[in-house]
């Protein structure tokens, strides 16, 4: 099926990004998700994100691991390398990855299934390393490739296809990343593209490890009735609990608003992340307050950016790794040479 | 008696975690700077506190340093295990004790002499601080040698120097417990023993190192940038090594940046998986680990493999299976790392026998993963890699350069008309490669799952052979860069002796003395797999083999007989597996079982 080919042709009126490129130079091939797949909507919603904050595609590294979300990356920005890797280990490879090119955009695609049961190990990780990446679950609930097991975000009651009933209670990537040191904690629905867009902009600007959940209801395993996971019931219980935008660096000057709750995040390379809606006692900076509203509002999909802190080195920081990639460093930079060999033989008479 | 001069065995029975290793290090070093071919044997416990240890000192003038087996000198420093230390005593040989306690008779043999030091006592006395007596106990012992064995004194002196120079109450804490232990045994014993000590020039070219700090030095030196691992006896002080050099050379001068990364990582799923990762984006990365990591590794192994991306992985193999012994050494992952991961695959492995090798290999594996695209193993283990070897002073030639492989450039990409990942070009089985962040004309979806050599994802049957069969033929021209096997050959041998690894300095003496029995053998050490055609060749000119290597199931004679013409019947294995380093008795023990066969050759 990824052998079908998509039309490349650009209408002429189609509006240029700062590298002069159309959103049409920001797709990839034909998606072979099932029609009506919250996914696609998601991978609209990165070409755009990509698009609007004019990443090179060269410069974008797209990682994934396996199942249905992990596919996704095939069917944006063409011109980026990709890397589909095995199923829940996309963190330890963006690490590498990362470790050895700082400078590229590190965009990680994943499941519930692939970050929440054989990949959460390394998702715990690489939050705790502050790996300078977006990181995407995309999460509907449901092993969909192997055809409708429950995943571990499968909340309690919540039933499959064939009417049984999830017994045993689930994991919250959100409450998780907040309780393990993320710093850059979101929530979305698929159907939510208005929310969704300046969400991935911000998460791809911020400086460390980006988390962004994004709620992508199965419209094969886990759109029907009984499903906590459907469009339905994701539209019923969405609750916007703060509403951002995103000024890109070189954009309008932004007064602080200075009202109650409400802040502007400057981001690392100079955007700002303008709440224009925070709960009354919400601060988006205190990791302690959005675990308690994820609490007092149990039973809602919560979303909209929960905490943001631009504070916290990432990993290369931390490691004090220079500016150029590793990889590309000169190699009488590494090898000390025959003379220094000499003289630490002596270490070892 | 007749007197024997550096040529002799002295076993050390301690407890673990009582500061003897810093006393054995010392007598060993003393030993090798006064330029006697020497060996130490570390045999320690998975354990900090409280469990038996025992090092083992062989000196010979020729420069056999496998072990011994018998000893002619035993220190029986730990009652848990004073009976077993005891009977292992060579007859006529000697025990020396502490004599702060009477001996128990039941522990007395006729043909062995008693040398009993009131260790315990004299540090009693001589020291206040309770760990200090304990340490200092250890430190007497070795003064007590120093008479015994002839030792240079001035040689410790200077070592204790260098060690304490600025430390003086530790300095002088040692000299002290030296002189107590010197000045016991001179009073009340013969001095020197009639097996003793005495200077030569043996070792003037020489070094005292180990394995694992020779392979990180040869990481360092091969241009290794990105490092992942997890903590993993016997591995772990191959990082701790790199992380050491890495500080005192990878600074950057100008902005004080650490011209490295080294990532301790989640498990050993997540280390492989950062060394593949940093590798695509094109930097030398590496991990280090023993058997239960490389089982961890599997699943990304096979990625790599397939995807044709580049992994050095340094396994120190211990003894298996599962958690095995940790502490003990074994040539037991030879075919779990040649044939890792599910479906068909195939790796490359590099052997060394010392730590000069790993030093040299090192680099090596860099530029065979990096040439052929593909995951390079490093077959260390634990004898080589955590005990001191007397080797030749590291080289390095100042003209190396890394062989990057294939990598095209963003000049090359804009060039082509459209570039194809796994298009085998110029009659080389390895295609061209691209790297993340140079063009956007070398982007492609690097995938584990069916691909053609497009770089497509396929599930058409011709199209995912040809892919396979491709990285069989790279795995083949592999065999022609690999290190090609140390043979040495005999004159009238007709059976060949094939060994690997850490067997080296005892599968020679033992040669050495089936040759003085007239049973002459060729010798050959494997290197690397895939097998250089010498390897083929070697079997192919001898009535049959002996392949001596230290596992239960002869994986390296089971190699040689799936990856070789070679019939079943000319491989004989020589298995001993019980998790020491290897002694020429070993060899010879299995051997001499075996005598009507050879005598049927050299009648």
């Amino acid at each position: 099926m990824p052998s079908i080919v998509k039309p490349l042709v650009s209408h002429p009126s189609l509006s240029r990004n700062e590298l002069g490129l159309t959103i049409r130079d920001y797709e990839g091939s034909m998606s072979t998700l099932c029609a009506g797949c919250g996914h696609d909507s998601i991978t609209a919603a990165i070409t755009r994100a990509l698009w609007e904050l004019s990443t090179p595609p060269h410069m974008l590294a797209k990682l994934s691991g396996i199942g249905c979300s992990s596919k996704t990356p095939t069917y944006f920005v063409g011109g980026a390398h990709g890397f589909n890797s095995a199923h829940g280990r996309m963190p330890a490879i963006a690490t590498g990855a990362n470790a050895a090119n700082r400078e590229l955009t590190y965009l990680g695609v994943s499941g519930d299934g692939d970050s929440l049961s054989i990949g959460i190990g390394h998702l715990c990780h690489a939050m705790r390393r502050n790996l300078n990446m977006l990181y995407v679950i995309e999460n509907n609930g449901v092993y969909g490739l192997t055809k409708g097991q429950f995943s571990a975000s499968s909340d309690v009651g919540s039933k499959s296809k064939k009417g049984e009933a999830n017994k045993m209670s689930p994991i919250d990537p959100v409450q998780l990343a907040l309780s393990l040191g993320a710093t850059f904690v979101a929530r979305s629905f698929s159907g939510d593209k208005q929310q969704l867009v300046p969400i991935l902009k911000a998460g791809l600007s911020h400086r460390g490890f980006a988390i962004v959940d994004v709620i992508s209801p199965c419209v094969t395993f886990n759109d029907h009735e009984g499903s906590t996971k459907s469009y339905k019931y994701t539209r019923g219980k969405h609750l916007v609990a703060t509403e951002s935008d995103f000024v890109p660096p070189s954009g309008e000057i932004v007064a602080e608003i200075g009202q109650v709750g409400q802040t502007n995040v400057t981001m690392h390379d100079g955007s700002v992340l303008r709440f224009t809606r925070v709960p009354e006692n919400y601060d988006v900076s205190d990791r302690q307050a959005a675990l308690k509203y994820l609490r007092e509002h149990q039973g809602e999909v919560v979303t909209g950016v929960l905490f943001v802190d631009e504070s916290v080195p990432e990993m290369h920081e931390m490691n004090n790794t220079p500016q150029a990639p590793l990889g590309s460093l000169p190699f009488e930079k590494l090898c000390p040479g025959s003379g220094e060999l000499a003289k630490l033989m002596e270490d070892f008479r | 008696m007749r007197s024997r001069i550096n040529d002799f065995a002295i076993k050390l029975a301690n407890v673990n975690g009582t500061g003897s290793a810093s006393a054995n290090g010392l007598i060993m070093q003393a030993i090798f700077r006064m330029g006697v071919p020497v060996s130490g044997k570390n045999l320690f416990p998975s354990n900090i506190q409280g469990l038996p240890t025992w090092y083992e000192i062989r000196v010979n003038p020729k420069g056999y340093t496998a072990r011994a087996l018998d000893y002619d000198l035993m220190i029986a420093m730990n009652a848990q295990t004073y009976k077993r230390d005891v009977q292992e005593v060579r007859s006529g040989g000697y025990l020396l004790y502490d004599s702060s306690w009477p001996l128990d008779d039941e522990l007395l043999r006729d043909d062995v002499n008693y040398i009993g030091v009131p260790l315990a006592r004299m540090c009693n006395e001589n020291f206040r601080e309770p760990r200090e007596r304990i340490l200092m106990k250890n430190i007497a012992t070795a003064g007590a040698l120093i008479e015994l064995l002839n030792i240079d004194g001035a040689v410790v002196e200077k070592l204790v120097e260098e060690k304490y120079g600025r430390k003086k109450a530790l300095r002088e804490s040692n000299q002290k417990a030296l002189k107590l232990g010197a000045d016991y045994v001179r009073e009340h014993f013969q001095c020197p023993l009639d097996f003793h000590l005495e200077t030569m020039q043996a070792n003037d070219d020489k070094i005292l190192i180990d394995g694992n700090t020779a392979t990180a030095l040869g990481c360092v030196y091969g241009g290794a940038t990105v490092a992942a691992w997890y903590p993993i006896t016997p591995a772990t002080s191959v990082m701790d090594g790199f992380k050491e050099f890495c500080e005192q050379y990878r600074k950057d001068p100008e902005t004080g940046a650490n011209n490295f990364a080294i990532l301790q990582a989640e498990d050993e799923l997540a280390a492989i998986g950062m060394v593949i990762g940093a590798s695509w984006n094109g930097a030398r990365a590496f991990t280090s680990t023993a058997g239960p990591g490389v089982s961890l590794m599997n699943e990304l192994l096979g990625l790599a493999y397939y995807a044709e991306i580049p992994a050095v992985v340094i396994d120190v193999q211990r003894v298996g299976p599962s958690t095995g012994m940790p502490t003990r050494t074994q040539q037991g992952d030879l075919l779990e790392c040649a044939y890792a991961s599910h479906g068909d695959t195939k790796h490359i492995l590099l052997i060394p026998a010392n730590p000069s090798e790993c030093f040299e290999f090192a680099p090596k594996c860099f530029d065979l993963a990096e040439r052929f695209q593909t995951p390079v193993f490093l077959m260390s283990d634990l004898d080589i890699g955590m005990n001191d070897w007397v080797t030749p002073k590291l080289h390095w030639d100042d003209a190396y350069r890394p062989d990057r492989g294939k990598v095209l450039t963003a000049a090359q990409l804009e060039e082509l008309p459209k570039y194809f990942r796994y298009l085998p070009q110029n009659g080389s089985a390895v295609a061209a490669r691209t790297l993340p962040g140079v063009h956007s004309k070398g982007a492609f979806f690097t995938r584990g799952s069916g691909h053609n050599k497009f770089g497509g994802y396929t599930e058409i049957p011709d199209e995912y052979q040809e892919v396979m069969d491709r990285l069989l033929l790279k795995h083949k021209e592999a065999a022609g860069a690999v290190p090609e096997p140390v043979i040495i050959r005999r004159e009238g041998a007709r059976v060949g002796m094939i060994t690997i690894g850490g067997c080296d300095p005892a599968v020679r003496e033992a040669l050495d003395i089936l040759e003085d029995m007239g049973r002459p053998m060729d010798f050959m050490r494997i290197r690397a797999f895939p097998f250089h055609q010498k390897v083929e060749e070697f079997l192919a000119e001898h009535d049959y083999c002996y392949v001596v290597e230290q596992n239960r199931d002869g994986q390296l004679c089971s190699m040689l007989i799936l990856e070789t013409p070679v019939s079943k019947d000319k491989i004989r294995p020589v298995l001993i597996y019980s998790g020491y380093p290897l002694s020429a008795k070993n060899v010879l023990d299995v051997i001499t079982s075996k005598v009507e066969e050879l005598d049927a050759i050299y009648r």
